[in-house]
């Protein structure tokens, strides 16, 4: 699973061409957040007849998918073999934290208005907002030691901190299960989408752990 | 009981819808001639293409939702299962011919056609709230009748205490019912004395136009003091019961929804609060109320019930 991949001699052109894909990832992933602003301001066709129920949505809605994506970077790595794939893998974790924030902040300032007795209640009371709001803390945790500096800092604490990102991507999912009424398509494919990027891992695991057995265990989070 | 009568000042339909939409609408409920006659009728003549209806008792007069949110903004599962579902494919909904069953404890049942079953009736507009269990809700400028003239026209028996409702069954043509996201046709129910209550109506029609597909038509059920979802849309049959009929969200997830499921804000949806709603085109929540704000008409029957467990 290694974070452990020690950097690689980096070229000029090899350089330029990661901040390239890097900028250019960091607009694709800030796209559809750009068009749901557009809209919100009236631009093409505005937001609907449910504006805020919309914003809510398509929030949450870029949020699990960015941080699937994100969970995506250690899989596509090993089955590619292509090592400098991990370096995006920060940039898209932040990019699903940043939809994530947004959505909390729909939903506490637009949707439910600051109004704090009914936000206290649906914190303390409902399954769904729980599981909700401890996916989006775990984000948070993770994207404010997100910096080299608190890489350094933390050592390997750093990488069993990290981990955390599996049960914040299972509360996600948990977080829509819980919230659908009746149709669970897409509930259904993103928890299986998310079964495939974690079973990989434990099967990797699993693995690692026989063919090293007796020797150091190896660390990183994917 | 507070009734309260159409005013001068409130905007006519015709105010707020623009004229080439209900131009477009069908027209065979009042003159019975067939679809596509209602079509290109010289302005002259938009009156013709409306319902014929006086104003009704009951009706608010808070701020209608607009007609475009009202027909684009639907639960009707039978269609998709998205908002937008229902509008984008009300084409598939066949509503001509359409047949009506009265059956059940009743001694004078029948089968009718859409055309017979509407003839003797009088039709009035109802502007009621719509509190969906979701938490949202609109004020809808409905036209129709009382549902107890056609009970009472039936005739029940003193066993039947319930009145069951089902919606079209046409895997065919609904793409919703070709998938299993509820137990099809759905199902709905009232308790004898809530469906003779003059508060519920038939729906044929909403801002004075017949009923557009994703509103369900031809003919639906409007009880304005219980969620939604107990309104049952594309009636094709009523039932005298006996004992309490299966309904479809409580048959789905029996702990969320009720046989009753009156408008109430201190019974939270299992997942989610009631206390508030979002009405359609407004900002900020509003407080929601007791029986959707009926309550003088329609609290009395349920006296002495516990509605915590008769949720």
């Amino acid at each position: 699973m290694g974070g452990a991949a020690r950097p690689r001699r980096r070229t000029a052109a090899g350089q330029r061409w990661y901040r390239a894909t890097w900028w250019l990832l960091l607009m694709a992933g800030l796209l559809p957040g750009l068009w749901l602003a557009a809209r919100t301001g009236g631009a093409f066709g505005g937001l609907g007849v449910n504006p805020v129920e919309t914003l809510l949505l398509d929030t949450g809605t870029y949020a699990i998918i960015a941080l699937l994506v994100a969970l995506s970077v250690t899989p596509l790595r090993r089955l590619t073999g292509v090592a400098n794939i991990g370096r995006y893998r920060r940039l898209l974790g932040l990019v699903a934290f940043g939809y994530a924030s947004a959505h909390f902040l729909v939903w506490l300032g637009v949707d439910l208005f600051f109004d704090w007795v009914l936000i206290l209640e649906d914190l303390t009371t409902r399954p769904f907002v729980m599981a909700g709001f401890a996916a989006w803390f775990i984000l948070l945790l993770l994207a404010a030691t997100s910096t080299h500096a608190a890489m350094r800092r933390l050592k390997r604490n750093w990488t069993r901190l990290h981990r955390l990102v599996y049960p914040a991507a299972i509360l996600a999912v948990v977080h829509i299960v819980w919230l659908t009424r009746a149709d669970y398509r897409e509930a259904t494919i993103y928890a299986l989408i998310l079964a495939v990027l974690l079973g990989l891992r434990a099967f990797w695991a699993l693995q690692g752990a026989r063919k090293i057995r007796g020797q150091p265990a190896r660390n990183g989070a994917g | 009981m507070l009734i309260r009568r159409h005013r001068s000042s409130d905007p006519r339909p015709s105010e707020i819808t623009p004229r080439d939409v209900y131009q477009r609408r069908r027209d065979f409920l009042k003159t019975g001639v067939a679809l596509g006659a209602g079509l290109f009728l010289p302005a002259s003549t938009v009156a013709d293409s409306s319902l014929d209806f006086s104003p009704g008792p009951f009706s608010t007069d808070e701020a209608l939702t607009p007609f475009e949110d009202v027909t684009t903004y639907n639960n009707f599962y039978e269609l998709g299962t998205g908002k937008s579902d229902p509008s984008r494919n009300a084409d598939l909904l066949r509503t001509e011919p359409w047949t009506v069953k009265v059956d059940g404890l009743c001694a004078n049942s029948g089968e009718y056609d859409l055309e017979d079953f509407l003839r003797p009736r009088e039709l009035q507009e109802r502007i009621y709230r719509l509190r969906c269990v979701e938490g949202w809700s609109m004020v809808i400028p409905w036209v129709g009748f009382e549902l107890n003239r056609v009970l009472k026209r039936a005739e029940p028996l003193g066993s039947a205490r319930y009145v069951a409702f089902e919606t079209v069954m046409d895997p065919d043509n609904l793409p919703g019912q070709r998938r299993p996201v509820l137990e099809w046709p759905y199902v709905e129910g009232l308790r004898l004395d809530e469906a003779m209550h003059p508060l519920t109506i038939l729906a044929v029609g909403l801002y004075g136009e017949e009923l557009p597909n994703q509103n369900g038509a031809p003919l639906r059920l409007v009880v304005p003091w219980k969620y939604g979802f107990k309104s049952i849309k594309s009636i094709v049959r009523i039932s005298f019961t006996e004992v309490e009929p299966p309904t479809s969200w409580n048959r789905s997830q029996p702990d969320e929804y009720g046989f009753y499921s009156n408008v109430n804000p201190d019974v939270a949806h299992p997942r989610w609060s009631q206390r508030t709603e979002r009405r359609i085109g407004e900002f900020r929540r509003r407080r929601t109320e007791p029986f959707n704000g009926y309550g003088e008409e329609v609290a009395s029957l349920y006296e002495g019930m516990d509605l915590t467990r008769h949720f």
